[in-house]
């Protein structure tokens, strides 16, 4: 099996896949505490040393990297494809598509920079 | 007897530039589809009137349309189901039209061809006297994607298709499973080279409108999503391991 | 491709909007937009870590921004958006996935219902994390 280049496609498509399930488990149950019910005062919000130490966990600190980096990932790809077809954009494509990783990978940097400065 | 009536596109190049549709009174016979309604249109009305079809008995896959804007086989759409009508009939989307409610389909018989839809496999080790066998299980791994007709009514639900053709498209993709889980093949890596490319399987974004559209079960967009899960894998070994180990 | 008929073949253009034609496009299109859900969160959530590391007072100060009103029904959007990509994601595993276990299919029911048990389980681990 012979090919010229190595496409990006499949490594976008696993990123996505991944970032999708991940978001799918994480996403709901945070935007509700930290959205939702803190804000409402349904339930009290931990404190800034509680938190703080949380977030001081190695495990934690890589969960939140990994979080932000998937589901940027995850919302890159399907957004590039929305854009692209629902709007009927295909003679941009590269563009768009540069745009939406080129996010994703900025905000993932952005993630590793707030983490490591807990 | 009650009546109908289909409103047919019409499209004649020789005589004018832009397609019309045209309107024919139908008898509404309960047991009439809509390919019955063409041919009465043929045989009493207009001869002129072009459309494809063969066995009417929803196994050849000849006469795909688009009926009241759904891809339907005419053989298998029956008038008392939109009945008041109008029904409107029209070519199936996405591919050019050749003439009236013909469609150029070379672009998808080229399709189905690049993915060698056949068993490959070294038979220097086969007895040419013996059968391959094949359990009641392993037939049942990919019996549902031989299942397909050829009828593209996939290719004209499909958007992505629709704006862009050079989408290998969901038949395609399940022709290619068919053989890639058939246990007497050993093709996979080859159809693998076709399937990976990026208008390959990597063009879907499982819209899922194929299977809605799919008049056999043969669900193309399972088949496509199982197949960017096999080409991924692929990728990762071809990225990760040296040619030598593979 | 080209065939004898190629000068007069007739092209059906796609309209700009073809997502808006049929119920089921519409649906995939609102489907692929949760994604904007996902984006909001990631930047909710960096925004969240910021103020932590900051100090209590960017802490405190973030927690009163996040209770205006309009960041509640903003976040309620989202976390609505949120719950539909879920469970459309839960919808399209079984299809997309095939599993056989010990030679056998494994149901679509069973895979979706695993999914579920997962996501109460991630839920609940997210939630004990920050309560205690």
């Amino acid at each position: 099996m012979s090919r010229e280049r190595t496409s990006a496609e499949p490594f976008l498509w696993l990123l996505f896949s991944a970032g999708g399930v991940l978001t799918a488990l994480a996403v709901p149950m945070i935007l509700f505490l930290f959205g939702i019910a803190f804000p409402l005062g349904w339930l009290d919000p931990p404190s800034n040393a509680e938190i703080y130490t949380l977030l001081r966990n190695p495990l934690a600190r890589l969960a939140v990297i990994v979080l932000c980096g998937l589901g940027m990932m995850h919302a890159a790809h399907r957004l590039r494809h929305t854009i692209r077809d629902g709007l009927q954009l295909q003679r941009h494509g590269t563009a768009i598509a540069a745009v939406c990783y080129g996010t994703a990978a900025f905000l993932t940097a952005v993630a590793v920079v707030l983490v490591s400065v807990i | 007897m009650k009546e109908i009536t289909l409103r047919v596109f019409r499209y004649r190049p020789e005589a004018e530039a832009e397609p019309t549709f045209q309107e024919y009174a139908v008898p509404l016979r309960d047991d009439w589809a809509v390919l019955d309604a063409l041919n009465y249109v043929k045989e009493e009305i207009d001869p002129t009137l072009s459309y494809r079809w063969s066995c009417r008995m929803g196994i050849c896959g000849s006469c795909g349309m688009t009926v009241n804007g759904d891809p339907k086989l005419s053989c298998g759409t029956f008038l008392v189901d939109h009945a008041p009508g109008p029904i409107t009939v029209e070519p199936l989307r996405n591919f050019p039209v050749i003439r009236d409610l013909v469609i150029e389909m070379t672009d998808f018989m080229q399709k189905l061809g690049a993915v060698q839809p056949w068993i490959i496999r070294d038979e220097s080790d086969d007895d040419p006297d013996t059968e391959l066998l094949q359990t009641p299980s392993e037939m049942d791994d990919y019996k549902r994607y031989s299942m397909c007709i050829n009828c593209m009514l996939c290719y004209s639900a499909c958007p992505v298709y629709g704006l862009d053709s050079k989408f290998i498209g969901p038949a395609a993709i399940a022709l290619a499973q068919r053989y890639n889980l058939d246990s007497r093949d050993e093709g996979q890596e080859e159809r693998l080279d076709v399937l990976s490319e990026d208008e390959g399987v990597w063009g879907c974004t499982f819209v899922g409108e194929c299977t809605r559209a799919c008049p056999k079960g043969v669900d193309p967009a399972g088949a496509i999503q199982r197949a960017k899960l096999i080409a991924a894998n692929e990728a990762v070994k071809a990225f990760l391991l040296p040619r030598w180990v593979r | 491709m080209t065939t004898d008929f190629w000068q007069r073949l007739h092209r059906q253009r796609v309209p700009l909007l073809w997502w808006t034609s049929r119920r089921t496009y519409l649906l995939f299109v609102v489907r692929e937009l949760t994604s904007v859900a996902v984006v909001w969160f990631v930047v909710y959530l960096l925004l969240l870590v910021r103020s932590v590391g900051a100090g209590p007072g960017d802490y405190e100060r973030f927690l009163d921004w996040s209770a205006q009103p309009w960041m509640v029904v903003l976040n309620a959007l989202a976390l609505a958006l949120a719950i539909v990509h879920t469970i459309t994601w839960f919808m399209v595993t079984p299809q997309a996935m095939v599993l056989k276990v010990r030679g056998r299919r494994v149901p679509g029911v069973a895979l979706a219902g695993a999914l579920y048990v997962a996501w109460f389980a991630v839920s609940a681990v997210i939630l004990l994390l920050v309560l205690a």
